[in-house]
This record gives C-alpha cells, structure tokens and sequence, in this order.
C-alpha cells in the first residue's frame, strides 16, 4: 500500500504539485493522467525519493518512505525512467542486471532472471544480450528500459510513460505482458501515461492531475461516468466515453440468452472488440463462446448500445 | 575499392615506418650520420656524442609520465570534487587556481623551483605537472557536467549509491572526454619538457641545447626531430584509444 499524504513540491515560488493525497491499495495498478507539465514525474519521482517534498508525507506500507536511505529505498523500487535512461556502455543484459547486481544477487540467478526478461520482452538473449543500447530500436530500448525495473522483482514498480514509443500491437503486448506481471506477483504499479487508452485499460484507479494538483482520484468507470470537471471531461474524450466504458467490460457480462449465427467471440473479449464486431459486420447479434468452446448464449447490438450509455 | 583501399592503408604504413624510422635512429644514429653531415661545419660531429640518444629519448619519456599521471590523478579528483554537491562552491577557486599554473611561464616555474628543490629532473617535473593540470581539468569537468541527466538519474533510480554512480556510470561515461584531455596535456609536456635540460633534466632538451652553444644544426635538427615524432605518435595512439572509449561509452555521436 502506498499512502501520498498532503505532498507538495515548490522549485522555488512555483508549485509544481500541489498538495496531493492519495492512497494506491496493494496490488493495484494507478494511473496517473494530464497534460505534460502538470507534475505527474514529479509526483512519481517523490515516491522513490529522486525528489524531495517540500512538505507532506508518502507511507509504504505504512512506514515513511524516509525511514530507510535513499538508495536502499530505491533498490527495493522498480523505476522505469520517462525515456527509458539506458546506460550506454554496457549492454543489454548488464542494464538489466543493474539492480540485481547491486543487491548483490549470484551470477546464475541473475542470468537466470535477465534471459527470463528479455524472453518475455521477445529479445533473444542471445542476439540482444550482448549488444549496446544505441544498437537497438527505439521501442526495444524502451522494452529494456521496463526490463530492468522488473530485474528485481520490486513489490512497487513506478513507470513514467513505459509505452510511449511502442508500435500499437507491441504495446498491447507489453501492456498485457505488465498486467499478466502484475498479477502473478501482486506488484503494485504506478504508472504515468498520455494516453487515455492506456489509462481505462491498465488502470484500477486513474489520477488526473491538472497544474500539480490532483483533480479526481477514482476508477475508470467513475472518471467516465462523472467526471469531476471540465478538464477531466476534455481530457477523457467527450466522443470517446461510450467506447472508453464498454472496453472496460467483459462480453461474458453482456451476455444474453439465445443464439445467433457466425464465428462465436470469446467471452473474455471486451464489449467494445465485440460492438466494433457487430458494426463492422453488420449484424444484430454474436454468438458467444466460453473458455471451454462451449457456447454462452449470445450479445446484440441493442444490448451494448445500453451499456454504453451513461451511468445513471 | 582501390582508392578506399588505399585511404584506410596509407596512415598505418606511415605510422608504422615513423616507428621504424624513430626506433632506427635512437639505436643507430650512425647509419643516419651522412644524411646529417652536411648541416654541419668544421668537422663537426654529426651525431649527438655527449650521451645516448636512446637514454635521453627514455628519460625524456619517463618525465613527461611521471608529470601526466599526476596531473591526471590531481586534474580528475578535483573535477570530481567541484562536481559533487558539497564541492560546488570550490569550483571558482579550483579553476582559478588551474588557470594560474596555465598562465605562469614554464621558464619561471623552472626558475623558482630551482632554489627550493635544486637542479635536475624535479623543478622539471613540477613545470610539466602544472602545465599539465589545465587541459585534463577542463575536460573532465566538461565530461563529468554534460552526462545525459535521464542516464544518471536512472542510476540514482536504480539505487546506486553516490560512489556507485562516480565510478560506473559517470567516469566511464567522461572517460573519451578526459583522455581527449591528456592527450592535449602530453602532447604539450613532450615539447615543453625540452627547456628542463636548461636545469640539468635529462631530456631530449640536452641535444637541442648542445647544439645551440656549439652552433650545431645537426643536433638541434635530431633533437627536435626526435620530439616531433614522438608527440605526432603518441597524439596519434591516444585519439585511437579515444575513438575506442568512445564507441563503447556510446557517446561517439557526440
Ligand atoms: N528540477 C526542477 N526545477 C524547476 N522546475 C522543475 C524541475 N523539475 C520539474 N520542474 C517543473 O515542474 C513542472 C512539472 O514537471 P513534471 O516533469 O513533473 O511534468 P510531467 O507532468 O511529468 O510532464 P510530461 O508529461 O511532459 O512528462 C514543469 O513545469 C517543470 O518545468
Ligand atoms: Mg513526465
């Protein structure tokens, strides 16, 4: 658990995030949104202490994050830098080993670990391994970058726009890759994005941050549903609320009685993978099939469509 | 293909017959006595006969390391000190003071340390060191102050210690830069070190001057010559090792 207590950075007479409260339950991914400047690296890097508050106090499971030094603190920190911040003259596997090292880990453990990364980062140890970052694309740097925050298997990973120069298909991967992650070994995530997308899908609660302060905390449903202002509204994509919700529901849950004809979509499919299906295809309704193959019943049109109104 | 071909040849054959010729001329200045004798008068000796070339040449050598590695050793640990936070407030002093040992004449630095540390290799020594200092200094602070900051703040994030940092990503990240730096600085002690010989150091300085005050070009002409290749050698050797650091610190394009 991590409880933000009434932070405030000041750079001088400018308050860069202004007191924020907020508290991440164990095991959970958060999501920090809003436009660039608004403080969100700042916020985030208050929580590893790679910037001191000017006032107010972040907990970790329940002890002040300044209880220990600073770099041990660190160690036990996953941090994937905005930018990805590879170290340029060593390689792949040795980036990513820098935690490992560091704590000290033995040799074969830490190979162990960092083929296991790069294998599900889809880098062959082999091919990759020994090569220097300025040998790699962009998206594969970035996919080293969240790599080595992982390296130690942190209880709290924060990641500052992990994704940003991933190709869309890479980046579902890997953002599915995180939430498969995160499961597994109950991390608790915060993760910093510009992208709204990212944030409804990933999140189980977003924070929006408008000028340093924090001006709505709450899951992905509600920020749609009710959004706490203008800002939140714009920045949630008026046009785009109606998908934005059905994508955070399951076909399962949509599913209603009866039978319809063609290719059944999988009840684990999102509502709006299955309302982009019917559109696309023009048809009243979809078979749906359950984990087993066996059939479910089906989903309409009509019955999305009410699910992707407004929540009264 | 050719032209290429010949292109990447051509400095590597002219350094290694630089070599030959360098190495050949300090073990056997004879054979090189008749391309000499005709700058000299009076049947003069066209060979330097007051000592071995090839002992002063090592000297020479051995003065200009010494006087390097212990201004790289005080140049970069004070960089490291006015880049640290707690060092900050010396950087103005620090340079300053690196500045005066630029701007002092080496002469007068020999001719002031003559009476405290007497004649010979030291006042030699301390000339070479503080003229030395200037070049290695600025560059390691240039190095050590214009580290790509998310590198380094992805060291503190990866919770390496203060040292930690220094030593595995900051210095190995300068280092092209600070060798850039004493390869300067060498280059100039190889030359200055030369003026030693008017306080009794043994360097190729000894040859030169033997020359002047018996008013032999033959002598002058070697001394200076020998010198010349060694500074054009070992700038060369020491940009390539340069070049390598680069690469692998990734900071080539830089
Ligand atoms: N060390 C610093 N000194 C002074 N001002 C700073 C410092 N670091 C950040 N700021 C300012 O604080 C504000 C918030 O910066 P921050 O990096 O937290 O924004 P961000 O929300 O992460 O933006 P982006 O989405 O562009 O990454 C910016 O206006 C920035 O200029
Ligand atoms: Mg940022």
């Amino acid at each position: 658990m991590i409880e933000i207590e009434g932070i405030t950075k000041r750079y001088d007479a400018t308050t860069v995030v202004d007191d924020v409260s907020m508290l991440i339950e164990p095991r959970t991914i958060a999501v920090i949104v809003g436009t660039s400047g608004s403080g969100k690296t700042t916020l985030l890097r208050m929580i590893n202490r790679l910037v001191e508050p000017s006032s107010g106090v972040i907990k970790l499971d329940g002890a002040d994050n300044r209880s220990l030094p600073g770099y041990e603190l660190r160690r036990s920190i996953g941090y994937a830098i905005q930018g990805h911040g590879l170290f340029p003259h060593r390689t792949v596997a040795q980036n990513i080993a820098t935690v490992p090292v560091l704590l000290g880990w033995d040799k074969a453990r830490i190979k162990a670990r960092v083929d296991e990364l790069m294998t599900l980062y889809q880098l062959d140890p082999e091919a990759f391994g020994p090569r220097y970052p300025h040998e790699l694309s962009g998206g594969q740097q970035q996919r080293v970058g969240v790599a080595r925050a992982l390296a130690a298997e942190p209880n709290v990973l924060l990641m500052d726009e992990p994704f940003g120069a991933l190709d869309p298909i890479i980046r579902n991967k890997a953002q599915e890759d995180l939430l498969a992650i995160q499961k597994r070994f109950g991390t608790t995530i915060i993760l910093v994005t510009h992208d709204m997308e990212e944030a409804v899908h990933m999140g189980d609660k977003i924070a929006v941050m408008d000028a340093g302060k924090l001006v709505q905390y709450a899951k992905p449903a509600e920020i749609l549903a009710k959004p706490a202002s203008a800002f939140v509204e714009t920045l949630v994509g008026a046009s785009e609320k109606p998908f934005r919700l059905l994508s955070l529901g399951r076909v399962r849950d949509a599913v209603e009685k009866g039978t319809a004809e063609g290719e059944a979509i999988p009840g684990d499919a999102s509502q709006r993978d299955a309302l982009a299906e019917l559109l696309w295809s023009g048809r009243p309704a979809l078979p749906v099939k359950g984990d087993d193959g066996k059939p479910l019943g089906r989903v309409t049109v009509d019955g999305l469509v009410k699910r992707a109104a407004r929540p009264a | 293909m050719k032209e290429a071909g010949i292109k990447t040849w051509l400095p590597s054959l002219l350094r290694l017959a630089l070599v030959v010729l360098l190495v050949a001329f300090v073990t056997n200045p004879g054979w090189f006595e008749p391309l000499l004798k005709p700058l000299t008068e009076n049947n003069a000796p066209a060979i330097y006969n007051q000592g071995s070339l090839l002992t002063l040449t090592l000297l020479h050598l051995r003065t200009v390391l010494i006087a390097t590695v212990a201004a790289t050793i005080v140049a970069v640990a004070l960089a490291i000190l006015v880049t640290r936070p707690a060092g900050v407030e010396f950087l103005p002093l620090s340079r300053s003071l690196v500045n005066i040992g630029q701007t002092f004449p080496p002469v007068a630095v020999l001719a002031l340390a003559v009476p405290a540390v007497g004649f010979g290799e030291k006042p030699t020594l301390i000339a070479l060191f503080l003229y030395g200092l200037l070049p290695i200094f600025e560059n390691a602070l240039t190095g050590l102050t214009t580290l790509p900051a998310n590198v380094v703040e992805a060291a503190r994030g990866a919770g390496m210690t203060g040292w930690q940092r220094l030593t595995k990503v900051e210095l190995p990240l300068s280092a092209p830069i600070i060798l850039g730096g004493i390869r300067l600085s060498v280059v100039i002690s190889l030359a200055t070190a030369t003026i030693g010989s008017t306080v009794a150091a043994k360097t190729l300085g000894e040859v030169i001057i033997a020359g002047l005050l018996s008013n032999n070009l033959a002598f002058v002409l070697q001394g200076g010559l020998i010198v010349a290749a060694l500074a054009v050698l070992i700038y060369d050797g020491l940009s390539a090792i340069e070049r390598y650091t680069a690469r692998r610190m990734g900071r080539e394009a830089e």
